[in-house]
């Protein structure tokens, strides 16, 4: 090839992959100004407060009610119930791995934890209606177990790997150091984990906790499939209920397009946005704290 | 003797920090001369501005002028892929390509559409003394050559390009002692086609095989002269004490 | 007596831990237990190669075997390029200045973004914007699109590890920036880019959300296949039969075994992954 074609191809393909990186921007962008658009027209019909706070969400009614407070503490209520679970059991499991286990067990774990992240929400939602619904109406004596219990047990396998993971990278990057002086000082292995190694990692645990959070707040066909998708406020773990994901994935397949209803579905997917944009923020700052921690 | 490559006033930084200052120095044609000074001193810098590997880093600002011959390495006009293959380098850690040896000689000629051939890429490796030891795997990864292997096969990458200059920034600190000798014999040999300018940490290796020697310190040279005179006879009080090992 | 005590909490805390453990791995097995039992008795040659039939109680799932596949295909034939090219510019050209944080944030915000809100911008964007129409094209990109962050994001954690020697070696040899990429780093880095993109394209073909209004279809008559058309896709079927179908228990089988096959493609690229970075690891030490 001449030396003049090498150069241009050379140019070409800068320009080539700086737009690729613009493309990124586009789609962040594209997203944002989809959510603000649509909110835009819904809120020309419905009062932003009536919307957020009110009380009953009923868009097919005789008189629509689009009151989101149901779905946001729906989603809560589930959220919450899947940290109770998963928090202990993913920071547990992540000490175990990272300080207990030697290397061929690690070797197992780990690929499993990864087995599990791959398993597609559609096959747990599925098992959460073959297997927990039973379960769960059989012990509580209840006409069927989809219910805020059901979702938030199946979110809780969903969020697992991801808190594993994370707490696991934060607590092995505690410098061995610490646990040096730890246990030279006389201490246990175990006062070391929860005196030393816990507290030193963590802001790495309560990125994997966000990060978790935030995977729980976005995820659909789980809580679709497994909750009950009853539009009311929940009084407990027992009771059906209606996330915001879900309300989204059942009424936008039946609404017309550009009603009142439909921009409310994408009002809905704006505060969806921004809860899991807070939840990774938060989870980012804390990540952002261990680095420059570590680069002194 | 003629002068082969040269640089006049140059300075340069990378981003506010000033890393060479003020640098005037020529290196003449068939010689092999010496860059020498503590760590942090420029010498690596220095080198590798002659093939503009700098181009890389946006914080590298240069000022000043750097020529091969009475051509203006740093011209606007000057492709800096000629510049390249007429001025080769060897780094400090062997870095093969992870490609067959034949081809890691053939790529440089493929892109630089040179005629590339298995004459021509025995010839390098001949040149490098290493045709012996690869004539019958030169289908193999070029990785799994040992790291005196790797470092000849890389001059015969560099050599196969016919430059008129070879670059070697430390090329022998990974290497044990038996590899750095047969390098060093091959450094010697190579000087009769090639313009050579080494960078070393080694004093003893600057006495076996430059003509010439530089000693840098903070970014100036400090001293040039012949090998001979820098080590026997040094001018400044800095070179004397680097020297004889008061610090560095 | 102190020493005994010491003792006897010590393998408490540790069986705390170790029960956590056994608990995540219980759940692994119930679900992998559960899918397998039920599912290996419906999992026949017929079931994969037979099309769905009376009103999909009988017959077998090809249909939406057919439509997964060509569905991650689209995906990955949008979202392979764009990404290693994002990523090529992140890692090689970008440099650090107020643009690229705000490119690399962007990255990672999108990550987050849940994958109904991809449904909703693929609705929005292919769907009406665009006239695809609800289709297999619409849905591909749109999963192309929620695969493109982790796609840049394994790819230039892949280009991060070749070592700056590499591009010293091929630059030295008078190539250009573009050729050094091309020939030398791209070939190196490789292993560490396809590990990535089997795991993003594992991802892709088991979600179901962002196909949901973009063209996924319940049934579908006949062999799909038409960028242009609804088509069936595995994800989707099994949540279609265990939720919305009129006969539930009678298709309950059909369920299994499609939730099986689902979980078998998504592991089955899952080792492909494994095995490409074990090797990987193995060749480079």
């Amino acid at each position: 090839m001449k030396y003049r074609t090498r150069i241009s191809i050379d140019k070409l393909f800068k320009v080539v992959f700086k737009a690729t990186g613009m493309l990124v921007l586009a789609l962040l962008g594209g997203i944002f100004a989809m959510l603000v658009y649509n909110s835009i027209s819904f809120f020309l019909d419905i009062k932003p407060l009536d919307f957020i706070t009110g009380m009953e969400w009923a868009p097919t009614a005789k008189t629509p009610k689009y009151g989101m407070l149901p779905l946001i503490i729906s989603t809560t209520v589930v959220t919450f119930g899947a940290m109770i679970i998963a928090i202990p059991l993913g920071i547990g499991t992540a000490a175990f791995i990272s300080e207990y286990a030697g290397s061929r067990l690690k070797n197992i774990l780990k690929p499993a934890i990864e087995m599990l992240a791959a398993i597609p929400s559609v096959v747990i939602g599925f098992l959460g209606i073959v297997v927990l619904s039973p379960g769960i109406a059989n012990m509580a004596d209840l006409p069927n177990g989809l219910n805020a219990l059901n979702g938030a047990i199946l979110l809780a396998i969903m969020a697992l790997p991801t808190i594993i993971t994370v707490a696991e990278d934060a607590i092995h990057a505690v410098p061995n150091a610490y646990k040096e002086a730890s246990y030279g000082v006389g201490a246990t292995k175990w006062q070391t984990l929860r005196k030393v190694i816990i507290p030193a990692a963590a802001p790495g645990i309560i990125t994997a906790v966000m990060l978790g959070v935030g995977r729980a707040i976005g995820e659909t066909m789980t809580v679709l499939m497994a909750t009950g998708n009853a539009g009311l406020i929940p009084t407990g773990m027992f009771d059906s209920v209606k996330t915001m994901t879900a309300t989204i994935a059942i009424e936008m397949g039946e609404v017309p397009y550009q009603t009142t209803h439909y921009y409310a579905l994408y009002a809905i997917a704006t505060v969806l946005f921004f809860m899991t944009l807070f939840a990774n923020i938060v989870g980012e700052f804390f990540i952002n704290r261990i680095r420059k921690y570590h680069a002194v | 003797m003629k002068t082969k490559l040269s640089a006049k006033n140059l300075n340069l930084s990378f981003a506010d920090k000033q890393v060479l200052k003020n640098i005037s120095v020529s290196f003449a044609e068939n010689e092999i001369t010496a860059l020498i000074g503590p760590s942090g001193c420029g010498k690596s810098t220095l080198l590798r501005s002659f093939n503009r590997m700098h181009d890389l880093f946006p914080y590298a600002k240069i000022n000043g002028e750097l020529f091969l011959e009475d051509l203006d390495l740093y011209a606007k006009n000057v492709p800096v892929t000629e510049i390249r293959k007429r001025i080769g380098m060897v780094f400090q850690k062997a870095n093969p390509f992870p490609k067959s040896i034949y081809e890691n000689i053939a790529y440089g000629l493929k892109i630089n559409n040179l005629p590339c051939n298995k004459e021509v890429v025995q010839k390098a490796l001949e040149e490098a003394y290493l045709w012996d030891e690869v004539k019958n795997d030169l289908k193999m990864p070029a990785t799994r050559l040992s790291g005196g292997q790797q470092q000849r096969l890389c001059i015969a990458r560099a050599v196969a390009l016919r430059p008129e200059v070879i670059l070697m920034d430390e090329p022998c600190s990974a290497l044990d002692p038996v590899s750095t000798l047969k390098i060093e014999d091959l450094i010697k040999h190579l000087k009769k086609k090639y313009t050579i300018v080494i960078v070393t940490h080694n004093m003893q290796q600057a006495q076996r095989i430059a003509d010439k020697t530089v000693f840098m310190y903070l970014g100036e040279v400090k001293e040039e002269g012949t090998t001979d005179d820098i080590f026997n006879n040094p001018k400044n009080e800095m070179t004397a004490n680097y020297i004889s090992g008061y610090f560095g | 007596m102190q020493y005994k005590t010491n003792r006897l909490s010590t393998v408490i805390e540790w069986g705390t831990l170790l029960l956590s453990t056994i608990i995540v791995c219980f759940f692994l097995f119930v679900i992998i237990w559960e899918i397998v039992s039920k599912g290996a008795s419906s999992l026949s040659w017929e079931f994969v190669s037979a099309i769905p039939k009376d009103g999909m109680t009988a017959g077998g799932i090809l249909t939406p075997i057919i439509g997964t596949v060509l569905l991650t295909l689209i995906t990955a034939i949008f979202a392979i390029p764009f990404g290693i090219c994002c990523a090529i510019y992140l890692n090689e050209y970008a440099e650090n200045n107020w643009l690229t944080r705000t490119i690399r944030a962007a990255i990672r915000n999108l990550s987050g973004v849940p994958s109904i809100i991809y449904g909703l911008f693929g609705l929005a964007l292919f769907v009406q914007a665009l006239q695809f129409g609800t289709s297999l094209i619409a849905a591909g990109l749109t999963l192309g699109l929620l695969s493109l962050p982790y796609i840049i994001t394994t790819t230039e954690e892949a280009l991060k590890r070749i070592p700056n020697s590499m591009r010293e070696a091929a630059l030295a040899v008078g190539a250009t920036k573009f050729e050094t990429i091309k020939d030398v780093v791209i070939p190196s880095a490789m292993s560490g880019i396809l590990t990535g993109v089997v795991l993003t394209l594992s991802r892709a073909a088991g979600e179901t959300a962002p196909i949901l209004f973009t063209g996924a279809a319940f049934f579908i008559n006949g062999s799909s296949g038409y960028l242009n058309q609804e088509f069936m896709a595995l994800p989707y079927h099994l949540y279609m039969l265990s939720t919305q179908h009129q006969s539930i228990d009678q298709v309950r089988p059909i369920a299994y075994g499609t939730a099986l096959v689902l979980v078998i493609v998504v592991f089955l690229l899952n080792l492909t992954a494994f095995y490409i970075r074990y090797k990987y690891r193995k060749n480079e030490n």
